[in-house]
């Protein structure tokens, strides 16, 4: 057999994203700009107008539109992406849940961005995690290689769960940030990801009558309906898991599923985070570890569905110093979702990073130490 | 080219337990959709009196492949559904099915977009003058002094041509219809489903409870619409404009009936004063000298 070559190659997380794409072999693309997401679909258009790869390629008026688009090609069968960002996710939101009611596979990469106003494109949570509760399964990246596996992943997850799939990726720290990756061989992705099987969850096909979406005589089928997105997102970590194991096995990167764990045995603290700046806060642990402090971290990879049994773990702990970048009326999203499983006694939610504001890893270290140390009063704190 | 009714196929695509009212326009038009396209079509339908009168889920009063989609998302949807097709290798038609809020207000930019980028979809605005489903309220199809439960007396701004602002589009096919001319309808199905990119037809499909009128009078609402010349049938096939029979004779204005016999039949219109009926008329005028001479021009440039 002939060898199979892995390249490596230095990219931002858009054009891994963009590659991830191009080797899942989709049918239909469409492409809406706003930064930091535009060098996306950019890329994706030159890959298709130097013939590398075959596919529909539509640019649309809107983001909602975008969504429209692939979902159209979804119901009908194709593989689709599309891509946004912040306001353009926003503008999408009724064809979210639309998308999501009808269990389209659709894979979406969400580049991470503030919300204005004011108008500013630096990096924030608040967007991807405003779609969690719309029925999107909702991953977040942490490096460019991950956001690079975490698409590919995507399409198999999208299409055995039929639950559509967001993808996010901090703006600008991940997005327009380059570091080495690899790109396993084209027949290593063809392996995990299979051609879509067209005729599910349902063949729209010309003299076929089938109708979807019309009222039903029945608000209990409606009612069901629901109950049985709730029951695929809960399919749906097990079939992240298995994919994990599966996809490390092939490229030798293997993630932990739901989440990643660093640190953690032996632990009397941990961190609770998402996205590139775990980073940051995992050098903060080491650095803590350093200074004799048990502590490790849990990255969540996925915040929909949620690893609730994952945090769950931690319950032993003496404290879990939950990072947003995010900020609502009611606090943090990811705090609260946190201490929604371990109760508010146990976890101290810190706000931080927002608007993108730069927070290092010597930013992380001392929150947590007034975190674990108990000399932040509010369980809630935005720095 | 002349169709005899009776020699369509047989086939029944709108079954009865559907829940449209009695003497729905958009209903006779959408039997002759059917018969002319068949079992080629893929619908996808926008929230309007056409997502409703499907009857009740999972059971469908419409033999046909129908996908319901958001109000302003139809155009999109259509263009997804057709390059998917496309791609997959699937023969057939992605078809817009959709009320005239949904196309020519919400839905305006998606249907703009799809003329634009020439996507291979047929999209059919089935014009009840109004938003029907949410119970009679203006859309920008809405005619200038009709009533609705949001212009109780009477509204006042001209109906958007939105045929015409598609054709501006530089669409191969755009071409207007009324139910009360099924051969001409499904003609122009029929010749808008020989060509590849974007075609639009706009049909004129009347209304009972939206109108005012008793249902038994569907076709004869339709019918006076156009032959007083307030519904003007023409057609628009790859740079070439014409008017279709019987409008085509009545460019010559003293050949169209009095505007009255056609607002009589509405309860619509019963507020108006003569004076607005004259403007009504002159309106109506101003628009065959316009598409007369756009008639004449597109002629000459061939
Ligand atoms: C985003 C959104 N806004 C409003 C509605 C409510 N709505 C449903 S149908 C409709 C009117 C549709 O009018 P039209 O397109 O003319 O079709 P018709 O009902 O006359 O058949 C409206 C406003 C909706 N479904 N979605
Ligand atoms: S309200 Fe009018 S358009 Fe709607 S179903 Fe009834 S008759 Fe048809």
């Amino acid at each position: 057999m002939r060898a199979l070559t892995t390249t490596k190659t230095a990219l931002t997380g858009n054009y891994a994203v963009a590659h991830a794409v191009k080797m899942a072999r989709p049918h239909v693309i469409s492409a809406y700009p706003i930064t930091p997401q535009t060098t996306i679909v950019e890329k994706l258009s030159e890959f298709i107008a130097k013939g590398e790869l075959k596919a529909s390629f539509i640019n649309v008026e809107s983001e909602f539109s975008a969504l429209a688009v692939v979902y159209g090609a979804a119901m009908a069968g194709a593989r689709a992406f599309t891509a946004t960002s912040s306001h353009g996710l926003f503008y999408m939101y009724e064809m979210l849940w639309w998308a999501a009611a009808s269990r389209a596979p659709i894979v979406m990469a969400v580049v991470t961005r503030t919300l204005g106003p004011p108008w500013n494109i630096h990096d924030e949570h608040n967007d991807i995690l405003a779609i969690r509760d719309s029925g999107w399964a909702v991953a977040m990246a942490s490096t460019v290689q991950e956001a690079f596996d975490l698409t590919v992943q995507a399409f198999r997850l999208a299409e055995s769960a039929y639950v559509p799939v967001a993808v996010g990726l901090d703006g600008f720290v991940l997005s327009h940030t380059v570091e080495t990756i690899e790109l396993p061989p084209q027949e290593v992705v063809d392996k995990f990801l299979p051609p879509r099987n067209p005729d599910l969850p349902l063949r729209l096909r010309p003299g076929e009558p089938i109708t979807m979406g019309n009222i039903p005589s029945d608000d209990r089928i409606h009612a069901e309906h629901l109950k049985n997105i709730y029951r695929a997102h809960q399919e749906a970590k097990r079939a992240i898991y298995s994919m994990d194991v599966e996809y490390g096995k092939l490229t030798g990167r293997e993630y932990g599923g739901m989440v990643e764990k660093y640190e953690l045995d032996g632990a009397k603290f941990a961190v609770v985070c998402m996205g590139a700046w775990c980073g940051d806060a995992k050098e903060a642990v080491r650095a803590l570890r350093r200074e004799g402090v048990p502590i490790g971290l849990m990255r969540l990879r996925f915040v929909r569905p949620f690893p609730d049994e994952e945090v769950e773990a931690l319950a032993g702990l003496d404290r879990v110093v939950v990072f947003d970048r995010d900020i609502t009326p009611a606090g943090g999203i990811l705090g609260r979702e946190v201490a929604s499983v371990l109760g508010r006694d146990k976890v101290t939610n810190v706000l931080a990073g927002l608007a993108g504001v730069d927070f290092k890893a010597e930013d992380f270290r001392k929150a947590i130490k007034h975190a674990i140390e108990r000399e932040y009063r509010d369980w809630i704190v935005a720095l | 080219m002349s169709i005899r009714i009776d020699l369509l196929p047989k086939k029944k695509y709108i079954l009865p337990g559907n829940s449209a009212c009695a003497g729905c326009g958009m209903m006779i038009g959408w039997k002759i959709l059917g018969m002319a396209l068949g079992e080629d079509a893929v619908i996808s339908i926008p929230a309007s009196c056409a997502a409703v009168v499907q009857g009740l889920g999972p059971k469908s009063g419409i033999n046909m492949p129908i996908l319901n989609v958001p109000f302003a998302s139809a155009a999109s949807v259509a263009t997804g559904i057709s390059e998917a097709f496309k791609q997959l290798g699937v023969k057939g038609h992605s078809v817009v099915w959709a009320g005239d809020g949904g196309t020519a207000d919400i839905g305006f930019a998606a249907v703009s977009a799809a003329a634009e980028r020439n996507s291979d979809v047929l999209y059919i605005m089935y014009d009840n003058e109004a938003y029907m489903n949410t119970g009679i309220q203006r859309s920008s199809e809405t005619p200038k002094g009709a009533w609705t439960t949001t212009t109780p007396t009477g509204k006042k701004e001209s109906k958007k041509d939105i045929a015409l602002i598609l054709l501006a589009h530089d669409v191969p096919y755009v071409a207007t219809a009324n139910i009360a001319y099924p051969q001409d309808f499904y003609r122009k199905i029929k010749r808008a489903s020989e060509i590849r990119g974007f075609k639009f037809i706009h049909l004129f499909a009347p209304c009972p409870p939206g109108w005012l009128f008793d249902p038994s009078l569907t076709v004869e609402v339709a019918r006076k619409a156009v032959e007083t010349g307030a519904f003007i049938l023409w057609e628009y096939d790859h740079g070439e404009f014409k008017f279709n029979p019987p409008s085509s004779a009545l460019v010559d204005k003293s050949r169209r009936k009095p505007l009255i016999e056609y607002l009589k039949l509405q309860g619509r219109y019963a507020h108006l004063t003569e004076e607005q009926i004259k403007q009504m008329e002159e309106e109506i005028d101003r628009k065959w000298q316009f598409l007369l001479r756009f008639a004449q021009a597109t002629r000459r440039t061939q």
